[in-house]
């Protein structure tokens, strides 16, 4: 506990601080490319019958939004004086982030990632050791995400006063779902003013995938206040929400704690943590930030499912359209606002957050694929 | 008086150290579990710590990990603990202490929770994974049910947050001799018994040390640095994970380490009667 008040009096010391702040912009600007694009998709705008912007955080450095959130902690760490860096992965890519900054600021960087993982994610464990990274493959229970947290806050709980566990989204205990949503939030102000110098206006809905719900923050937070705004989070449906094998914790779970969050969680009566699924390994965590849950209690944001067969086909189609490899995250918030769109006039404008590229996906998209073939010749 | 200030004072007056072994309820399965710890009784534990399997155990190590896995495979609810507790009740009197963590307690809620681990049994209730800022609701649930709040205090405690700790504990004081999770160690580490001097004069609560207990000689260190007690978690899981293959030896086995063990807590008193 002590641990969590030091790191949250340095977030709250150094978030206002002038020269952080420009240590921040700079590396954000020159080492990461930001501003990110926000690309009219025309194709796809013709197709659904509106239009369909994309928030182009598959562009930043390392391929995902898990930059600006990895570069902002990094920085931290540093500021503190510490000397390590731990991290959770599930899909890799926050684990790349680390490995990267881990790189840049020269720490000594640990990537805990589940076993199962490591399987479906092999670029990226790839990435994360060229940068230097160990990755300690964890073969505890479902050996995805949430069991790489577990082992990654058991070493940190060891290793507390050198090490600084760069937490990789608005999920944990508190301060890390602040200080992931701050570090994030930068997505929602360019997106903002991208927006406005494209149509003039404030968008007509936004839509994001949610996992742990970080890259949705990002995007939602500048337009919380703005009732107009419509905001969409997607949450993995797995193989159907009707049935036990989904990442739909918000759609799905019921109250409880998870890492020392409270929010909603999968979970069976006697309030053990069930194993969640989905395609996209960044989906794959039975709880989710407890922001989110706040946000679907209120009404403010409406969260949706889709199911991985509805993401693996917006996963191809926009490869198709526009020429976009989308992550299989973001393809669940493709394929909702394709279906969202149809609902919608011609000048209505949609944006996607596209929060990562799929370069990572490509080997378990053609399995995929082939078994879907193998599956309808059968 | 409860059964820890009953149990604490007749150890005093026998010149004695507790011996806490620690459990996971069901761990292999209910009937080897229960033989298991009527084994340990028997060799001379004064008290139980006992754990209720969970899926994601984020204090303990591999040992115990693995431990909550072979009880929830075996089929070991909440009820089905509870029920454990009431059967070993049937043959002894010894304080029980439960360890759990927060999502269990929350998801039955946590007053049911605590006043059907009383009715089963239950003394002590240490919430693992509860930070005492944040344990109000386990506090007055405890004490609404006559169970003690049992606290962790480890070398990162700083003096602010012992004093929080210190109004709200009762039972007895957990102190964890490392950083880290669980698990069996060779040595005994320096900051350990640093803790226990820096803790001892700061109350009159019984002060039981745990994690990386394991052998006779750190008993005996850590009674002498001025601990009440001593728990010991993954070497007693580690006697059972290793003879998984012939369940019927596991009692034996427990039964030989848990006497090794009291001898320690005695020796200690006769050392110091003498010195």
């Amino acid at each position: 506990m002590s641990t969590l008040e030091e790191l949250e009096e340095a977030f709250l010391k150094y978030r206002n601080d002038p020269r952080f702040r420009s240590e921040l912009k700079e590396l954000l600007e020159k080492y990461a490319g930001r501003p990110t694009p926000l690309t009219l998709s025309a194709n796809l705008s013709r197709r659904v019958g509106c239009r369909i912007y994309l928030k182009r955080e598959d562009l930043l450095h390392g391929g995902a939004h898990k930059t600006n959130n990895c570069l902002g902690q990094a920085l931290l760490a540093r500021h503190m004086g510490k000397k390590r860096l731990i991290a959770e992965t599930g899909a890799g890519q926050h684990g790349f982030a680390t490995a990267m900054v881990g790189a840049l600021f020269g720490f000594e960087t640990v990537i805990y990632m589940g076993e199962e993982d490591i399987h479906r994610q092999a670029t990226n464990v790839l990435r994360m050791q060229l940068c230097g990274a160990r990755v300690v493959p964890v073969t505890t229970g479902s050996r995805t995400l949430k069991d790489a947290i577990n082992e990654a806050l058991r070493d940190w709980i060891t290793n507390v006063r050198d090490t600084f566990y760069l937490f990789g989204t608005t999920a944990g205990p508190h301060p890390f779902p602040s200080m992931v949503k701050h570090f994030q939030r930068v997505i929602g102000q360019e997106t903002a003013r991208q927006v406005r110098a494209a149509e003039g206006r404030l968008p007509d809905a936004i839509v994001a995938c949610v996992g742990g719900g970080s890259n949705a923050l990002g995007i939602f937070q500048a337009f919380l206040k703005d009732p107009d705004v419509r905001l969409f989070g997607v949450e993995g449906a797995g193989l159907g929400l009707a049935g036990g094998k989904h990442s739909a914790p918000l759609n799905r779970g019921s109250d409880g704690v998870l890492h020392g969050t409270h929010t909603r969680i999968l979970q069976d009566r006697d309030g053990q943590i069930r194993e969640a699924h989905s395609i996209a390994a960044g989906l794959d965590y039975p709880g989710v930030g407890p922001e989110h849950s706040h946000l679907h209690q209120s009404g403010r944001v409406k969260y949706v499912g889709v199911t991985d067969r509805q993401a693996l086909d917006a996963f191809v189609l926009l490869s198709r359209t526009e020429g976009i490899i989308p992550a299989l995250e973001s393809a669940h918030a493709i394929a909702y606002a394709l279906k969202l769109g149809k609902k919608m006039g011609e000048k209505d404008v949609i944006v996607v957050n596209l929060s990562g590229r799929g370069d990572k996906d490509l080997e378990q998209v053609q399995e995929l694929l082939e078994q879907t073939r193998g599956g309808s010749k059968a | 008086m409860s059964r820890y200030q009953a149990c604490f004072q007749a150890l005093r007056a026998r010149k004695e150290k507790a011996f806490i072994p620690f459990f996971v309820m069901g761990d292999p399965d209910y009937k080897t579990s229960l033989a298991v710890v009527k084994a340990a009784l028997e060799a001379g534990a004064d008290m139980l710590e006992l754990g209720i399997g969970y899926s994601d155990p984020l204090a303990d190590g591999p040992s115990i990990q693995a431990a909550d896995l072979r009880a929830l495979n075996a089929g070991m609810s909440v009820d089905r603990c509870l029920d454990f507790i009431e059967a070993i009740r049937g043959f002894s009197d010894v304080p029980i202490g439960l360890l759990v963590y927060y999502n269990l307690l929350l998801r039955r809620g946590v007053d049911r929770f605590c006043r059907q681990a009383s009715e089963a049994g239950v003394d002590g209730i240490l919430a693992a994974d509860v930070p005492v800022e944040e344990a109000k609701p386990v506090l007055e649930a405890c004490k609404s049910s006559g169970i003690d709040p049992i606290f962790m205090v480890t070398p990162m405690t700083t003096a602010e947050r012992l004093q929080k700790i210190l109004e709200h504990a009762e039972g007895f004081l957990y102190l964890v001799a490392l950083l880290g999770v669980t698990g069996a160690r060779g040595e005994l580490h320096r900051e350990t018994l640093q803790l226990i001097r820096r803790v001892r004069p700061r109350t009159g609560l019984p002060l039981c040390v745990g994690f990386g207990i394991s052998r006779p000689e750190h008993v005996d260190a850590v009674t002498r640095a001025g601990a009440d007690g001593a728990i010991v978690g993954s070497a007693i899981v580690n006697l059972i994970a290793r003879n998984l293959q012939a369940k019927g030896r596991m009692p034996e086995a427990v039964r030989r380490y848990v006497r090794a063990m009291k001898r320690e807590t005695l020796l200690t008193a006769s050392r110091k009667r003498s010195g």
